[in-house]
């Protein structure tokens, strides 16, 4: 039983961390329909610039807590700020010129500024993996077992909050701002958004900066939280926030999250109970599953098919 | 940001529009790459330490403000001036149209080769004819891979896994059962196209993207299988010592009975490499065949109207789930014959070898060719990978290069660089169908 | 077992009737209380109709009346919620209908005899024999006219071809059924006026050979019957006619049962054996075509008025009233009105691009 809380808490964690990612892939195919490959490499630049932010600032756990709190919540936002000129600089150089193009020509972009990416970060930041000490450290034990004590570190506290806070915030600015509803309104139609005077472009790029600036959260959550990161931390998470996008059902921002959370309980309960090799292994296979028999996700919209 | 969306200035000075512009980007180049470029982390005594590398970051503001204010002043803001890559390059269409003279042209080039090379190169023509079967692996692999994307429109990020399986069969194949390499060609094709079945059957019925994310991850779960499965695998490791393939029984050695002894020529490393070049240059010509061959056979057709429209060949009676199971097959059996020839040409496999980038550069190579043409996986591979190998002296930035090149030829050709459809029959005359009419295959 | 309709409806105001109609003695379709619902809309409610072996029969309505659902189900791309929908290949068929029923098998090719509620959308087409088009025409477009005619007739290809291992060296059986299946389409592209542009691209044509087209690749499938989804929507008034023409040698050359969709009352009413009304996916009428233009309940339907109000509408053209969907009253200007009361003679058409749902 403390095990599996053990296992639910940590899965948890990993899984807001996908979820917030997964944000980003269903926003962008929501609006333009595209999967957004280079996506993942955008979370991992987001984790490099904070990464690179703390080792400048000189942050260590050292500090008193307050302060590091405000430092890092200082690098955050400067990582979501520079992560997101990213976003928008890749979606204005390699989607924009293809927008109403073929399906096919924009998908194949986005796997090249994915390759340029990782390969750019790899010639200025090198190769080598960037282990940084841990910065948040301690925790509490919440379950005192015969020979096993349930605990939620720090980290994961931190993690869990923030994400719940983002969640709130970005279903405010969706449901409530005039942005969102220029999203929403892009999303349901984009010719007739544009007929009613939404600017279309702006509201896409909109879209990037804020998937953007998400996966730079989840970017800096995956560097407290492993305290290493390397060029490549981009694909293979990329992969399993898009499973979880399609898992909760493409389009649907809180289904984003879910599946998030449900891969991540996936693969950590694969791992403390079965294999850690085979844990991709498991999300996929459950992905497939998902797709096979409930096509539309699990919050998605069902589709009918229009003869 | 305005400045970056202007029009085209017919009357402001484009001189000081493109200034604005120009400036624009560099302080925008200057933002993205202020940490990323400026700040180097490199693992040091205690910890990270940071390298301050400002002038780079100058560097590459500079260059990007310059560039741009130079495309600016030429092309795009120029009245009457090209508005985009397609109205600078050349137009490669027109190969589509003498492809007639070009395709047996290519072809004589193709089986010529090593001997064009070792007279015009005698000291690297082992470098160049190494390249060639390089260049026509990844033309096979687009040929197999053309027929499943290009021709039934079904969207394949996992074609590696294919490949993967062609050469895991062979090299296990020879390993366990000690068979050897023309046995085993045959049976690498068959297992491939088995598994393609296999994957295909549950997720043909899937929309476009979900089918392209989970052949994804199909090709995943099989490279992670191969990782992980140490007693058949050997794991990351590989399995090595993968034999070579024979001429009629006759071994690439030194020894006595060689095929050099037999035929009393000099021993040269270079046989077998030419040996290498006509088995790919056989294989590709025949994946060629029968796709050209199957094109204009029902199944062919079924494909490509399958592409059309998926709703409209159920009302004609199509059997779609077999349609689009015989186009995965297909394309899937012949991917494992390139990789039971990667396998003999290695002589070493490991899951490395058979990441998602292999997939991608696969997939590029179709599309960038322009979907359903042949001819133009010849010149995507041409382009791609012998590119790629031109730029070896690029060391570290030749990925790069690769990925920026991937985005700008798509941004050029978005339909591809041969972008004409041959009809299959015709009445009175064949006239080539232009691509913007062609569908993608939305995969319903 | 008899071979009335299931629940006729008496044709009205119409001449005491002498003899039995074609689709009273002959079905070769019979839909028996069809219902489609989508969630909590009801397209269609408990209808049930018969097509005439030989007719063309037309299914007529407002918009939203819930006619293109009825093809949907027909040819297998809805599953109906309720209902049965027989093909009857022969007359003898429906013998023993309620005995083959109970099998649970989805058709019986000795009999003739297919439940199309059974059947998927494929096998409707390629065993079933039932082809159809598309109120938004869907043709491949990016091959040319020989080439759709040729993936129509895949099946009977693919079977020439050997499942495609003979075809792959040039069998001379293959041969020969290319040659026909080639001879087919050209047969159907002079007919369809097509022929001169055999090698185009299908989407280069215009929208008016687009859907005949149309209707020669479904024809290339050897129907039984066809169903053709407003086959005149968008069409000008010459086309219009040649259409007429085109679907009275299917009907009569060829010996097809036609089952058409359309909106244009001159196609409707000029070339129609039967013609079936719905509104509300309920059947309102009937029967031959003079029959049901003067029942009180289709004008209403196409008014938008009460059954007491038709007299009262008829009598003093209306100005007033209010739009459809909403309720029972609508704008209707004098034009129109003009029109709707003789619902026939002159034609006009109605919303060509309106949707049956």
């Amino acid at each position: 039983m403390e095990y599996f809380v053990q296992q639910l808490i940590n899965g948890l964690t990993l899984g807001s961390i996908y979820g917030l990612i997964a944000i980003g892939y269903t926003m962008v195919y929501g609006i333009i329909g595209m999967i957004n490959f280079a996506h993942g490499d955008i979370f991992m630049v987001g984790s490099f610039i904070a990464m690179i932010l703390i080792v400048a600032l000189g942050i260590t756990a050292g500090a008193g807590f307050i302060v590091l709190i405000l430092a890092l919540m200082l690098v955050l936002l400067m990582a979501m700020l520079f992560t997101s000129a990213w976003g928008w600089t890749v979606e204005r150089i390699a989607y924009r010129p293809l927008r109403g193009s073929f399906r096919l020509a924009p998908l194949i972009t986005a796997i090249g500024m994915s390759i340029v990416l990782q390969n750019f970060v790899q010639i200025v930041q090198g190769a080598r993996v960037k282990p940084l000490p841990p910065l948040v450290s301690g925790g509490y034990t919440i379950m005192d077992g015969n020979n096993f004590d349930v605990q939620i570190s720090n980290i994961q506290i931190l993690i869990l909050v923030t994400t719940v806070v983002l969640m709130g915030v970005f279903t405010y600015i969706i449901n409530k701002t005039a942005l969102g509803r220029s999203l929403r309104a892009c999303e349901q139609d984009r010719k007739m958004a544009s007929l009613v005077g939404i600017n279309v472009d702006r509201t896409i790029s909109l879209t990037f900066v804020l998937g953007a600036a998400l996966a730079a959260v989840a970017g800096f959550m995956y560097l407290l939280y492993y305290g290493v990161i390397d060029f490549y931390i981009g694909f293979i998470a990329g992969v399993k926030a898009f499973t979880a996008a399609v898992l909760g059902g493409i389009g649907s921002l809180p289904g984003a999250m879910l599946g998030g959370i449900l891969i991540g309980l996936i693969e950590t309960f694969w791992s403390g109970y079965f294999s850690v090799e085979y844990k991709d292994v498991a999300a996929f296979f459950i992905l497939a599953a998902v797709l096979i028999f409930m096509p539309s996700g699990l919050l998605g919209k069902p589709e009918v098919e229009k003869v | 940001m305005a400045a970056l969306n202007a029009a085209p200035a017919a009357e402001e000075n484009i001189v000081v529009a493109s200034l604005k512009d120009a400036i624009l980007a560099g302080v925008l180049a200057l933002i993205l790459f202020s940490i990323i470029v400026g700040l180097r982390t490199d693992a040091g005594a205690g910890g990270l330490q940071i390298t301050t590398e400002w002038d780079r970051v100058l560097w590459m503001a500079a260059v990007t403000a310059v560039g741009r204010f130079l495309l600016n002043i030429f092309f795009w803001k120029r009245a009457g001036g090209p508005k985009g890559l397609s109205d600078v390059l050349p137009d490669f269409n027109r190969a589509g149209h003498v492809s007639r003279f070009l395709g047996p042209l290519m072809l004589g080039i193709a089986v010529t080769l090593p001997f064009i090379v070792m007279v015009l190169v005698p000291g690297q023509s082992r470098y160049y004819v190494d390249l060639g079967v390089l260049v026509l692996t990844y033309v096979m692999l687009g040929w197999g891979l053309n027929i499943v994307v290009g021709l039934a429109g079904l969207l394949d990020l996992g074609y590696v896994a294919f490949y993967a399986v062609g050469a895991y069969s062979y090299a296990l194949l020879s390993q366990y059962f000690d068979l050897g390499f023309w046995v085993c060609l045959p049976l690498a094709g068959i297992l491939a196209a088995f598994w393609g079945i296999i994957l295909g059957f549950p997720v043909l019925r899937l929309r476009g993207d979900y089918l392209a994310i989970v052949t994804l991850a199909f090709g995943e779960i099989i490279r992670i299988v191969l990782l992980n499965w140490f007693e058949l695998t050997n794991g990351p490791n590989g399995i090595t010592q993968i034999p070579r393939p024979t001429f009629f029984g006759l071994d690439f050695t030194r020894d006595e009975g060689g095929f050099a002894d037999f035929f009393g020529l000099e021993y040269a490393a270079i046989h077998r490499i030419i040996f290498l070049y006509y088995i790919i240059l056989a294989l590709a010509l025949i994946t060629n065949w029968v796709t050209l061959r199957l094109r204009k056979l029902p199944i062919g057709r079924a494909w490509e109207a399958l592409r059309e429209d998926e709703i409209a060949c159920r009302s004609l009676g199509i059997n779609t789930t077999n349609t689009k199971l015989s186009a995965f097959a297909i394309g899937a059996m012949f991917g494992g014959f390139a990789g039971a020839f990667f396998a003999t040409r290695q002589g070493f496999i490991s899951p490395e070898s058979f990441t998602f980038l292999e997939s991608a550069i696969i997939l590029a190579i179709v599309v960038l060719g322009g979907l359903g043409s042949q001819m133009g996986v010849v010149f995507a591979s041409l382009v791609m990978i012998g590119g790629f190998e031109m730029f070896r002296n690029l060391e570290e930035f030749r990925v790069l290069v690769f990925g920026l090149l991937m985005v700008l030829i798509m941004i050029w050709k978005p339909r591809g660089l041969v972008s004409t459809r041959n009809p299959t029959v015709f009445l009175k005359e064949r006239k080539a169908v232009s691509a913007d009419l062609v569908s993608q295959g939305e995969g319903h | 077992m008899s071979l009335q309709p299931v629940s006729p409806t008496p044709a009205s105001a119409g001449a005491p009737r002498q003899t039995l109609r074609n689709w009273e003695t002959d079905v070769v379709v019979r839909v028996e209380h069809l219902t489609m619902r989508f969630g909590g809309l009801v397209a269609v409610d408990n209808l049930s109709f018969d097509v005439g072996r030989g007719d063309i029969t037309s299914l007529i309505g407002p918009n939203g009346a819930g006619k293109t659902t009825v093809f949907n189900c027909l040819t297998g791309f809805y599953k109906p919620t309720e209902g049965r929908m027989i093909m009857a290949h022969t007359p003898s068929a429906f013998a023993n209908l309620e005995a083959r029923t109970q099998e649970g098998r989805r058709y019986f090719a000795d009999d003739g005899l297919y439940l199309l509620e059974r059947m998927p959308d494929m096998e409707i087409a390629a065993i079933g024999k039932v082809a159809r088009t598309f109120q938004n025409i869907r043709l491949f477009g990016g091959m040319t006219l020989l080439e759709n005619l040729m993936v129509a007739q895949h099946n009977a290809l693919i079977v020439a071809s050997g499942y495609t291992f003979g075809g792959i060296f040039g069998l001379p059986s293959y041969r020969k059924g290319e040659r026909e299946a080639i001879e087919l389409a050209k047969y159907w592209l002079e007919k369809t006026n097509l022929i001169d542009r055999a090698d185009d691209p299908a989407a280069d044509l215009p929208y008016g050979d687009q859907r005949r087209l149309e209707i020669a690749r479904a024809m290339c499938t050897r129907p039984k019957v066809l169903c053709l989804d407003e086959p005149a929507a968008g069409l000008n008034p010459k086309e219009s006619s040649e259409l007429n023409t085109l679907l009275r040698q299917i009907r009569d050359d060829e010996g097809i049962s036609v089952l058409l969709i359309e909106h244009d009352m001159s196609v409707v009413m000029e070339i129609s054996d039967h013609v079936v009304v719905l509104d509300y996916g309920r059947k309102i009428s009937d029967g031959a075509p003079q029959d049901v233009r003067s029942d009180p309940k289709v004008i209403a339907a196409y008014l938008g008025v009460d059954d007491e109000e038709v007299d009262a509408v008829e009598a003093e053209v209306g100005q007033e009233t209010a739009e459809r969907g909403g309720g029972h009253v609508r704008v209707v200007d004098a034009e129109a009105a003009q029109t709707l009361k003789e619902i026939s003679s002159r034609g006009v058409a109605k919303d060509p691009k309106g949707d049956g749902r």
